[in-house]
């Protein structure tokens, strides 16, 4: 199996593989640079599970592959807490009780951030719209979505 | 078994080593990385163009030109095409709209292809370097194109004048039951002039509902007026069955989701 480099920085620390040519980022990122934060789901692209952030956009990890993102920023929720501080969204996460297996919740983070970074103040709508690409089996949504809801307020009541 | 991914800077390049047997497209991967997930072997290898021309999008003069490489993302914020925005819009969730491309989207088998649905409803021109094909044409060939597509163009529709419709049953977003594009085109009485309507989830791939479109020719867009279009819908369709919805189901609510956006 021919190996292929692939550089990127992952949560701001610099990585250089040699991955398995044609091999996805997702399989790269659990298996090789130990990072097991997205989660394989459906591997079709259908449950949101696997989503990271690549050059500040939502992407799903299964359905790119790891040779394309060379030179790339990827963010994983394993990077978003900072000096054992909770993000927070992972702050409202937890109170929220928005996880229950949370097996969905890394994938559901991310599309939280990919959100709020771009649209500090979203409405309901807008939340909804930016998890409609992640299935939760568990929560039906509610605490998910008040959650984000949550530490966009906490988000700006900082800034102000 | 090995995959290999080959990047060329451009579609010419590129289009030479599609000759080569085992080898496939990569567009956005939203359909080729999937096939490598699930265990496709009819290909070994992926080649992909980084060519930046291949995502250029242009609208202006009443007339858009999108590279094949454009992302659904990239359509729907464009300002040029606020007009035809909710169709791409339509297309997955956030994440697969970051990655899927115009141009993979005219080869996805049912029940996806929702943007080529409105594609054919805006009588769009498929570009595959110098040459160009009408999508109809294109759709019905599509099995057997060679080459790389590299833009689709087409003229840019009034306010209003297109409509379009995804039936899914999660909510909000979710895989077609059926998607409906229309592009009418009325007189100063009302009275319809011209209609283009395609539909996704009602064969193999987007089609024409081509005798709903004649049935609307000089009839106002009323209860009345689109009734014998709603009566002929499904003439030419040949819905599947697969985990989504029945050929049954779609054919019976294919008339109610037409009449719907019709008069909407």
């Amino acid at each position: 199996m021919a190996k292929v480099p692939v550089q990127f920085s992952l949560n701001g620390s610099e990585k250089a593989e040699f991955v398995d040519s044609g091999a996805t980022l997702l399989a790269v990122l659990r298996g090789k640079a130990g990072d097991t934060s997205p989660k394989g789901g459906c591997h079709q692209g259908t449950c949101g599970a696997c989503s990271v952030i690549i050059d500040g956009e939502l992407r799903l990890s299964c359905l790119t592959l790891a040779e394309t993102c060379d030179g790339a920023a990827i963010t994983t929720t394993a990077g978003l807490a900072e000096g054992g501080v909770l993000h927070p969204l992972q702050r409202a996460f937890m109170d929220g009780f928005a996880a229950q297996c949370g097996f969905c919740t890394p994938g559901m983070l991310m599309a939280a951030k990919a959100l709020l970074d771009r649209m500090p103040n979203p409405a309901r709508e807008d939340v909804v719209e930016a998890i409609s690409g992640n299935i939760c089996r568990c929560t039906g949504y509610e605490p998910i979505i008040r959650a984000i809801l949550a530490a966009a307020r906490a988000n700006s009541h900082q800034v102000a | 078994m090995p995959l290999t991914l080959q990047t060329f800077s451009t579609v010419a390049d590129a289009g030479a080593a599609l000759k080569a047997p085992g080898t496939r497209y990569l567009g956005g991967g939203t359909l080729a990385v999937r096939a490598v997930n699930e265990g496709d072997l009819s290909f070994s290898t992926l080649v992909r163009a980084t060519e930046p021309a291949l995502s250029r999008i242009e609208a202006e003069g009443g007339r858009a030109r999108i590279g094949a490489g454009a992302t659904m993302a990239a359509v729907a914020a464009h300002p040029g095409l606020a007009a035809i925005a909710k169709a791409a819009r339509a297309v997955g969730g956030p994440a697969v709209r970051n990655q899927a491309s115009v141009g993979g989207n005219l080869f996805a088998a049912s029940p996806y292809g929702d943007f080529t649905v409105a594609l054919l409803a805006l009588d769009a021109t498929v570009h595959a370097g110098e040459r160009a094909t009408p999508i109809d044409e294109f759709l019905a060939g599509r099995d057997n194109f060679a080459g790389i597509v590299t833009a689709v163009s087409f003229a840019v529709p009034q306010a209003g004048g297109f409509r379009f419709l995804k039936v899914s049953r999660v909510k909000p977003k979710g895989v077609s039951v059926l998607s409906i594009a229309a592009v009418v085109e009325e007189d100063g009485e009302g009275r319809i002039t011209a209609a283009r309507i395609g539909l996704g989830c009602m064969a193999d791939r987007p089609i024409r509902a081509g005798a709903a479109e004649e049935a609307l020719i000089g009839n106002k867009r009323t209860p009345e007026g689109i009734a014998a279009a709603l009566a002929v819908a499904g003439q030419g369709t040949a819905p599947p069955t697969d985990a989504v919805a029945s050929a049954w189901y779609r054919a019976e609510v294919l008339p109610v989701h037409l009449g719907r956006l019709l008069l909407a």
